[in-house]
C-alpha cells in the first residue's frame, strides 16, 4: 500500500518523464498497429471477398496468439539488431494475425442475400465490396483492430528490454526509479491500455452503420472470448 | 537506458568458429554443440514453470467457476479481481513479487498463475452456462441428482470451452514465462536475457525459436487432447 502511494507521488513528481515515455510508447504502438493494419486488413478483406483461403485466414490468428512476444522480439534482436525497427516488426507480427482473421471473417460472413441483392441491382464486384460488404463488415473488422491495438500497447513494455523505449523503460530500470517507478509505470501502461480500448470502442461504434448498431452491438461487446475458436 | 551491452561479448572468442567470431545471425554448429548445456535444461524449466502455473491456475479458476455457477453473486467480484491481475504488465508483476517472496520460483508462479485466472474462469463458466437447458431437464427427468447432473452432463458438455480456455492459458503462460527470467528463475527467457547482456545473436535466435516452437507444439498437442476428449464434437461438425 505504501508503494502504491509512493507510485502516485512518483507519477505527479515526474510528469515530464511519464509524458515523454508515453509519447514514445504511443509512437511505437501506433507505428506497429498502422503497419499491421496496412498489411493484414486488405489481405483479409480480399480473401473474405473471394471466400477463399479460410483455413489459413482463420488459423493464422491461432498461431499468432500462440507466439510468445518476448521470443519474437528476441528473434528480431538476433536478425535485425537493437532498436525501434526490430521491436516494431515484432509487434507487427503479433498484431497482424488477429486483424487478418477478423477482417476475413467480417467480410466472409456478410449476409449472402445482401451481396446477391447488390449483384441483382447491377453492381460490379468492386462496387459490391465497397458499398455493401465493407460497411457491413466494419464492426467486426474494428473489433479485431481493437483487440490487436490493446495487445500491442500492453506488450510494448517488453520493447524496453530491446532498446525500443516507451513506458517499459521506467519498469525495467528499478535501480534508477525504484519500486515506486515500477508501480507508476504499470499504472501508466494500464491506463493507456484502457484508453486505447475506449478510443477504439468509440471508433468502432462510429464506424458501425446506423442500421446495424442496435442489432449487433451486444454481440460485439465481447470479441475476446473465443470459446468457439477451437 | 537500454540494457544492451555496447560491445558484444562473444563466447569462446579465440577458439570459436568463424561464424561465432563474426557474431553472425545464427550459428547452427554452436547451437548443436551447446544444446545440452545451454538450452535443454532451460526448456525443461520452462515446461515446469508453465505446467505448475496452468495446473494451479486451473484448480483455482475451476473452483471459482463452480461456485459462481451455483451462487451467481460470486462471479462479479472474482471476475473483477482476475481482470485487475490481468492488467498488470508482466515485467512489473515479476519485480513487484520480489520484495515479498524473493527471487524465487514462488514469485514467478504467483504472477503466472494470476494471469491464467481470467481466461480459465471465464471459459469454464461460459461453458457451464451454455449447456442446453433441454439436456439439463432431460437429465433431471431421468432422476440424476444435482451432483450427477454436474458430473455426467454439464461438465462433459462444457469440456470444449474448458479445453479452449486451457489452450489459451497455456500458450499465454509459455509466453509470459519467458519474461519471468527477468527475475532469474530460469526457463527459455534466461538465454534471451543472457544474450541481451552479451549481444550474442545465435543465442537470441535459438532461444526465441525454441520458445516459439514450444508454444506451437503445446497448442497443437492440446488440440489433439481436446479432440480425443470430445469425440462427439467432431461427429457433430461432420
Amino acid at each position: 500500500m505504501h508503494t502504491f502511494v509512493d507510485a502516485i507521488e512518483f507519477l505527479f513528481d515526474n510528469l515530464g518523464l511519464i509524458w515523454d515515455k508515453t509519447v514514445e510508447h504511443l509512437a511505437l504502438s501506433g507505428a506497429a498497429v498502422g503497419v499491421a493494419m496496412a498489411l493484414a486488413i486488405p489481405l483479409g478483406v480480399w480473401l473474405g471477398h473471394l471466400h477463399r483461403g479460410s483455413f489459413i485466414a482463420i488459423n493464422v490468428s491461432n498461431v499468432g496468439r500462440a507466439l510468445p512476444s518476448l521470443a519474437v522480439i528476441s528473434i528480431g534482436l538476433g536478425l535485425l539488431g537493437v532498436g525501434f525497427l526490430n521491436v516494431m516488426v515484432a509487434l507487427v507480427i503479433l498484431a497482424a494475425p488477429v486483424m487478418l482473421t477478423n477482417a476475413y471473417v467480417a467480410v466472409d460472413q456478410v449476409d449472402p442475400d445482401a451481396v446477391r441483392a447488390a449483384r441483382g441491382m447491377g453492381m460490379r464486384p468492386l462496387q459490391t465490396l465497397v458499398r455493401v460488404e465493407l460497411p457491413l463488415a466494419l464492426p467486426l473488422m474494428f473489433a479485431g483492430i481493437r483487440t490487436a491495438a490493446v495487445y500491442v500497447v500492453a506488450t510494448a513494455p517488453l520493447a524496453a528490454l530491446a532498446g525500443g523505449g516507451g513506458l517499459g523503460d521506467i519498469i525495467v530500470n528499478q535501480p534508477t526509479y525504484g519500486p515506486a517507478g515500477v508501480v507508476a509505470g504499470s499504472i501508466a501502461i494500464a491506463v493507456l491500455a484502457f484508453a486505447t480500448e475506449g478510443v477504439f470502442a468509440l471508433v468502432q461504434h462510429l464506424a458501425t452503420p446506423r442500421g446495424l448498431r442496435r442489432r449487433r452491438e451486444e454481440k460485439l461487446l465481447e470479441p475476446r472470448i473465443d470459446t468457439a475458436a477451437a | 537506458m537500454s540494457l544492451i551491452a555496447q560491445q558484444p561479448v562473444i563466447p569462446e572468442f579465440q577458439r570459436g568458429s568463424e561464424c561465432i567470431r563474426e557474431n553472425r545471425q545464427f550459428c547452427l554448429d554452436w547451437f548443436l554443440d551447446n544444446f545440452d548445456r545451454v538450452f535443454a535444461p532451460r526448456l525443461v524449466e520452462h515446461i515446469e514453470l508453465t505446467a505448475i502455473a496452468v495446473g494451479i491456475g486451473f484448480a483455482i479458476s475451476f473452483a471459482a467457476a463452480l461456485v459462481s455457477f451455483s451462487r451467481g453473486w460470486f462471479e462479479t467480484p472474482f471476475a473483477i479481481f482476475a481482470a485487475f491481475l490481468y492488467t498488470i504488465p508482466s515485467l512489473a508483476f515479476f519485480q513487484l513479487m520480489v520484495p515479498i517472496t524473493g527471487l524465487s520460483m514462488t514469485s514467478a508462479e504467483i504472477a503466472l498463475v494470476s494471469y491464467t485466472l481470467l481466461i480459465l474462469f471465464r471459459n469454464t463458466l461460459t461453458g457451464l452456462r451454455e449447456v442446453p437447458q433441454d439436456a439439463r431437464v432431460a437429465a433431471r427427468a431421468m432422476g440424476l441428482t444435482q451432483w450427477q447432473l454436474l458430473r455426467r452432463v454439464e461438465l462433459p458438455l462444457a469440456l470444449p470451452a474448458i479445453m479452449a480456455g486451457i489452450r489459451i492459458a497455456t500458450v499465454t503462460t509459455i509466453s509470459l514465462a519467458t519474461v519471468a527470467a527477468f527475475i532469474g528463475v530460469g526457463g527459455l527467457g534466461q538465454p534471451i536475457f543472457n544474450a541481451i547482456q552479451s549481444g550474442f545473436k545465435t543465442e537470441f535466435v535459438a532461444a526465441g525459436l525454441m520458445a516459439v516452437l514450444l508454444a506451437l507444439v503445446a497448442d497443437g498437442l492440446l488440440v489433439l487432447v481436446q479432440r480425443l476428449l470430445t469425440p462427439w464434437a467432431r461427429a457433430q461438425r461432420a
